[in-house]
């Protein structure tokens, strides 16, 4: 191999990435994605970004995870589902492109995505500099924290999208295993786990949950360690992912 | 017909004792052949008799449990990249990615395989195949023998050495038959074809060397002449191979 791991990679980005707009469904989550990081953000009921009056943006941030959950697995599940439904993984693989390669190409293409997806969420940054003086610091951290949080669960759909021919499926377990992973964020299910298991599980389980390393960053904290777990989170995931297809694209 | 020649440059595909079993099931079963430049192999056998997965070693999609594949010179376990690049492969049912466009998908393969004019390539695979009028419509728009013309057209788009299709023709009325076997024909100068196929009319019209295969090995190898001359047609000669029935 020598140098050449990721052979296929620019040519796959490309062709995934235009692929989203090719087709109703990136212009739909995109809509879907604004207006309901927008309502989540205003809503009198959960951000209250107009009612609290700070030029801050942790009722926008605070939302996302929860979006993520559902909608990220929507942008990852077509990515292998689909290419083994319809045989093209066979003439994929087939190409001088390396499995690596193409893993990556499909995972950076589904983030390139969701970054776009996370820049049109501008009018929120230009209203709370428009009306306040915010402090820029957790405003570059947290969003941060939202790619990496996207790169996380955007792992975590290509995993099961390369586990199963069937998007839906696909959709499902993506969205169930991204729950888990922030279910174990709530102070009440790591008291639980401490309960059972005792010892220092509690900890562990903190130290584990993706939405305490989010707020972390949110809260303007550039840690290190968050950072890292966001990184060697989307990295397991994407090389598991790889077995994973290694495994089932012949089936 | 010319004695082989051991000349390294003309034997372009080289397969030793390919085997590869999916847990209980044998599927190839030490296969060994080799090609020449101008050679077009019928690999032919009953369905299930390994045709897909022999080939599918060949092009580096499968890791075969043993056994060796050399295409032009390079070997599949060492550099399976080079003999990729060597590769024009339409595997079956010609699968294409359906939303985008004869020339988006042409663009995107002849991108894959780093050609230095993308625009040139597909204009020339388009040109060759005859997709010019469809050229800006999405794939799944298609007739099935236009697609199978897309897979085509993406196999040969930067000139290989070495074609393998898996079943260019199923499901293809005669003419759009007539059209592919034309292109095999016109191809089969400059490289090494092997196409599989239980189209057996098709063996006799455009190969000039016939494997015959079942239950992931070899029966047979030989040339439709002499296959046909042994019982007086092929269809004959495939049932007494394949199954044992006397003629």
């Amino acid at each position: 191999m020598r140098g050449e791991r990721f052979v296929g990679l620019a040519a796959v980005f490309r062709r995934e990435l235009g692929s989203y707009f090719s087709s109703p469904l990136g212009y739909i989550f995109l809509v879907i994605f604004l207006l309901a990081s927008g309502y989540l953000t205003l809503s009198r009921d959960f951000g209250r970004f107009l009612e609290l009056r700070q030029a801050s943006l942790d009722p926008f941030f605070q939302y996302i995870p929860w979006l993520f959950v559902v909608l990220v697995p929507a942008v990852a599940m077509r990515l292998w589902a689909e290419e083994r439904k319809s045989g093209t993984v066979e003439l994929l693989l087939s190409l001088p492109v390396t499995l690596p390669g193409a893993y990556l190409g499909k995972f950076l293409a589904g983030w390139a995505f969701l970054g776009i997806a996370l820049v049109l969420t501008w009018p929120v940054v230009y209203q709370v500099a428009r009306l306040g003086d915010p402090d820029w610091g957790p405003i570059f951290t947290g969003y941060l924290a939202c790619g990496l949080a996207a790169a996380a669960f955007l792992a975590v759909g290509l995993f099961f999208s390369a586990l199963t021919q069937n998007q839906v499926v696909a959709f499902i377990l993506g969205v169930a295993a991204s729950v888990v992973f922030l279910l174990l964020g709530l102070p009440q299910s790591q008291q639980t786990v401490g309960q059972y298991f005792g010892g220092y599980t509690e900890e562990l389980v903190t130290a584990l949950s993706l939405v305490d390393h989010f707020s972390t960053l949110t809260r303007g904290l550039l840690s290190l360690g968050s950072v890292l777990f966001f990184v060697l989170f989307t990295v397991g995931w994407l090389l598991a992912g790889m077995l994973v297809l290694e495994r089932t694209k012949a089936q | 017909m010319e004695e082989p020649r051991q000349d390294s440059v003309e034997t372009l595909v080289e397969v030793r004792d390919l085997t590869k079993h999916f847990g209980p099931i044998q599927a190839v079963d030490g296969i060994s052949f080799s090609l020449r430049r101008g050679d077009v192999l019928g690999f032919l056998g009953p369905n299930g008799a390994g045709k897909t997965t022999a080939m599918k070693m060949i092009t580096g999609f499968l890791e075969p449990d043993h056994g060796t594949v050399r295409v032009a010179g390079f070997e599949v376990a060492e550099d399976s990249l080079a003999v990729r690049r060597q590769i024009g492969y339409l595997p079956e049912n010609a699968p294409a990615y359906g939303e985008m466009t004869v020339t988006g998908f042409l663009t995107f393969v002849a991108r894959l395989r780093r050609l230095p004019d993308l625009s040139a390539a597909v204009d020339r695979a388009i040109g060759r195949t005859g997709l010019e009028g469809v050229r800006e419509q999405s794939i799944e728009t298609l007739s099935k023998g236009f697609k199978r013309r897309v897979g085509l057209a993406q196999a040969l788009i930067h000139d290989p050495a070495v074609l393998i299709l898996d079943e260019p023709t199923d499901g293809l009325d005669p003419n759009q038959k007539a059209v592919v076997h034309q292109l095999i024909g016109e191809l089969a100068a400059d490289t090494a074809i092997i196409l599989s196929t239980h189209i057996l009319e098709e063996v006799e019209r455009v190969c000039n060397r016939a494997i015959v295969v079942s239950r992931g090995k070899i029966l047979e190898d030989s040339t439709p002449a002499e296959l046909i001359a042994r019982t007086g047609n092929l269809t004959d000669t495939f049932r007494q191979i394949t199954q044992g029935v006397a003629a």
